[in-house]
């Protein structure tokens, strides 16, 4: 009974795992196809902006979340605008050259790139991972230089569910909760809201969406925020209950990417599946063999994922349903 | 009045020019046809006109404004309703959405004329819910229409609305096109390389 119990929450516990850590990476590959390497570092953002909301502002520990994800959303735009999209660069240029031009000999000045400096990352998954790894680097060694190794952790909240000799902490419970509640509302969003419609389009045809009056730009802006928000929710719910060094945001990337990639392009009922399917797996092998075994099971599944699903599993999906309308 | 005017515009993919020093002018109301064979540049136009490609040299001129420089959803915003050859309709989204994509055309007007264009398009009310990759040519047509019109555009630019549909379809919407200018003084440009629809969209 216990055992069965155990299993159980090991199952709600990797579930929501790989459902937190994955969500805000597949946003931002779903819909801009930007593979962000840094996502790690976005968890980062939101499990430090929350410590130190708590620590040092003295906001409570709900308040310090949303401020978590609310700092990392923020952040996030700031990366699209400057690095993913290259509008802020691109500006800055474009006032620049002229002046720059004017001032240098023509020699000089005729070297100068005359167009925009930066091309967006949408759609570019190779440049995308290269550009988000640089930042990635960057966001760890920055951390470590402002902050230090490591800094104090919140309390854990809620206390302990006992049961028999077990118990297991009621915070986790919520973990599992909240993690439903995220694919809801990530699945309304995408489903009923304008801002939904309008990416799906964007996804489908970026072009005709624009010839139809959408501002593309915005659009990408909104879910590279968004998908940042998200991680950093992520980094912000785990806070209380991982240790708060610069490289905690590694932690969460097999699981995430494993996801993404098990999961295929349709975010939510991708993400939904694959956490299903992986948290079951992970959690048999880690209550029978330990926790090593459990992430051996998990990459194995990937491996095998990628050699008989290449679509993950709602491209499979997609293909058995374009099957069944031919059929009929 | 002039409502659209193209001046020495010249229009290229990487340098090849495909357009050279065309000038255009459309009035207010009008039905304006251009023929070609395949491969003129038709729908190179029509992108020139919605601002999906950026002319080489030439201005064009939208309700007296130059909007050469404008980006395409900047153009459509001002009231240009496209419907791009192959209809590109969005696959995965209901036949409802993608009329609701149409919304962000005309950003002047909150009104929408879901009424008329269900009226003029009563299959589309039909399969409100259906994905609208599963309407046949035809009907995608429509809903390409449908689209570009349900925000009540000024101009609305049609690239070969006949390509790969049944002649009884084709001239079920040369009407509607027909009806669509008269009843809502919309003015239409269109593009065909057949005279068949230019028949019915008399100037
Ligand atoms: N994206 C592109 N890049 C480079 N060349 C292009 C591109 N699109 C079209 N062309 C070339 O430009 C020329 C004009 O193309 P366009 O599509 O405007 O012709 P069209 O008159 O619309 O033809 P059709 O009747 O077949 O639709 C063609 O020679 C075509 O090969
Ligand atoms: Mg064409």
């Amino acid at each position: 009974m216990a055992n069965w119990l155990n299993l159980a929450f090991q199952f709600l516990d990797s579930f929501a795992f790989i459902v937190l850590a994955a969500a805000g990476l597949a946003i931002i590959f779903g819909i801009m196809g930007v593979i962000n390497l840094a996502h790690g570092e976005f968890i980062l953002v939101g499990a430090y902006a929350t410590t130190l909301a708590v620590k040092a502002v003295g906001l409570p520990l709900p308040a310090a979340m949303l401020a978590g994800a609310v700092v990392t959303a923020g952040f996030g735009l700031v990366v699209e605008r400057t690095i993913i999209s290259g509008a802020g660069p691109n500006w800055v240029w474009e006032r620049l050259e002229p002046r720059l031009s004017a001032a240098l000999p023509d020699q000089a000045a005729a070297v100068l790139p005359s167009g925009p400096l930066i091309e967006p990352l949408y759609d570019r998954l190779a440049d995308s991972m290269v550009a988000t790894f640089g930042l990635s680097l960057i966001m760890v060694q920055g951390a470590r230089i402002v902050f230090g190794n490591s800094i104090d952790q919140v309390a854990t909240p809620f206390g302990e569910v006992a049961y028999g000799a077990f118990s297991y902490s009621a915070y986790r419970l919520v973990l599992a909760g909240v993690s439903v509640a995220l694919l809801g509302l990530v699945y309304y969003v995408f489903t009923y809201t304008d801002y939904g419609m309008r990416a799906r389009a964007v996804i489908q045809d970026d072009r005709t969406a624009r010839a139809l009056g959408v501002n593309t730009e915005r659009t990408y802006a909104a879910t590279f925020a968004l998908g940042s928000g998200l991680a950093g929710l992520t980094g912000a719910l785990f806070a209380p209950v991982i240790s708060m060094q610069p490289t905690l945001g590694s932690q969460f990337l097999v699981e995430a990417f494993v996801a993404v990639v098990v999961g295929g392009a349709s975010v939510v009922l991708g993400t939904a599946l694959s956490a299903a399917g992986l948290g079951a797996i992970e959690s048999v092998f880690s209550n029978q063999y330990g926790t090593f075994f459990g992430r051996i099971a998990l990459l194995l599944t990937a491996i095998l994922a990628l050699r008989f699903l290449p679509g993950g599993i709602t491209g499979y999906i997609e293909r058995v349903r374009k099957r069944r309308r031919r059929e009929s | 009045m002039t409502l659209l005017a193209l001046s020495d515009v010249t229009a290229a993919y990487d340098r090849t020019p495909i357009l050279r020093d065309v000038d255009l002018a459309v009035d207010e109301g009008e039905i304006v046809g251009v023929m070609g064979k395949n491969g003129v540049g038709k729908s190179t136009l029509m992108k020139t006109v919605i601002g999906l490609l950026e002319p080489e040299s030439g201005t064009i001129t939208y309700r007296g404004e130059d909007v050469t420089g404008l980006s395409a959803d900047d153009r459509a915003r001002r009231g240009i309703g496209y419907i791009p050859q192959g209809r590109d309709v969005f696959p995965k989204l209901t036949v409802e959405q993608n009329v609701r994509m149409g919304e962000t055309i005309n950003a002047d007007s909150d009104e929408y004329l879901y009424e008329s264009v269900y009226d003029y398009f009563p299959v589309l009310e039909e399969r409100a819910d259906q994905s609208a990759g599963t309407l046949s040519g035809g009907e995608q047509q429509m809903l390409a229409i449908a689209r570009a019109l349900v925000a009540n555009p000024d101009l609305l630019l049609l690239d070969e609305p006949s390509e790969g549909i049944q002649p009884s379809i084709v001239d079920q919407i040369s009407e509607d096109m027909q009806a669509i200018n008269d009843e809502l003084g919309t003015t239409i440009l269109f593009v065909e390389q057949k005279e068949t629809i230019s028949g019915y969209l008399a100037v």
